[in-house]
């Protein structure tokens, strides 16, 4: 019964969806999957982060520079670069994917998406850098 | 009597059988729900975490540039549109940090009755209005 239940479902795929590869457990797991990993990265960096910046706030240039010159928080902030914009990127994508039907157009909106947010990306980790070294 | 309009419901599925279309639900239409609600601020307040991330960008490469550019920087955020971008920013982050955490108990296969997708909700509202008031007492307290 069971058994004939899973033909069923197999015979219902058009044979253009099975041609193109279309459907579920594509790269949307990976997707998926990224997105939970990064958002358990963010849990504990951003409350790190946050508690951070707020014991610094109106302080002057100078104490920036003395706590990201300590490595392992030049390391934190830039996981957390990373991790944020990872996942920034991804859910961004999915907004774009719903909402943004025609195809071409989609194409240039998610690639436009992924370039500002790679060099947001990269000027918040150069900075880090420049800072820290 | 059945509606006339019914007629124009009729579809028929892949496997040829005659049913009666599914509807989506159009927003104008469909009852807030609780679920639709925490669903839709999620996505919200995503979108404007996003964008909240060029003020840090800015704030990172104003101090990467030197005391002045900081100083710019700091002064933008210092402002009274700053203070409410900041307030709308930390809004966002607690909703986004707890919602999100709500969905990876769903991951686990947690909470997915209503009753307690329910309390979850009210739970994410609470936490993001108490994270949100300690944050600005601690900010307003060390910057002042």
């Amino acid at each position: 019964m069971a058994q004939n239940e899973k033909l069923s479902v197999t015979m219902r795929r058009t044979p253009l969806g099975r041609v193109k590869g279309l459907g579920s457990a594509k790269s949307g797991v990976h997707h998926w999957w990224a997105e939970r990993v990064t958002s358990v990265a963010l849990i504990p960096l951003t409350l790190w982060f946050v508690f951070s910046v707020l014991s610094m706030a109106g302080h002057p240039q100078a104490d920036i520079v003395h706590w990201v010159s300590h490595p392992l928080v030049a390391v934190l902030l830039i996981a957390l670069i990373v991790a944020s914009f990872h996942h920034t990127q991804l859910g961004l994508q999915m907004v774009l994917e719903d909402y943004v039907h025609e195809e071409g157009q989609r194409l240039i909106w998610l690639m436009v998406m992924r370039a500002i947010v790679w060099l947001l990306g990269l000027a918040a980790v150069l900075s880090v850098l420049k800072l820290a070294i | 009597m059945p509606d006339v309009r019914d007629a124009l419901m009729i579809g028929k599925r892949s496997d040829g059988k005659l049913v009666r279309r599914p509807l989506s639900p159009h927003l104008q239409v469909y009852k807030p729900q609780v679920s639709s609600s925490t669903s839709i601020i999620n996505r919200m307040t995503g979108i404007a975490l996003s964008v909240g991330l060029i003020l840090m960008v800015w704030w990172l490469v104003a101090a990467a540039s030197g005391p002045k550019s900081f100083a710019v920087a700091q002064g933008f955020i210092g402002s009274p549109i700053g203070l409410i971008l900041m307030f709308g920013w930390t809004l966002s982050l607690w909703y986004h940090f707890f919602n999100g955490i709500r969905h990876l108990l769903w991951d686990m296969g947690w909470g997915f009755e209503i009753k307690t997708s329910h309390q979850t909700a009210l739970v994410v509202v609470a936490a993001t209005a108490v994270m949100t008031v300690i944050c600005w007492i601690i900010g307003l307290a060390v910057w002042l």
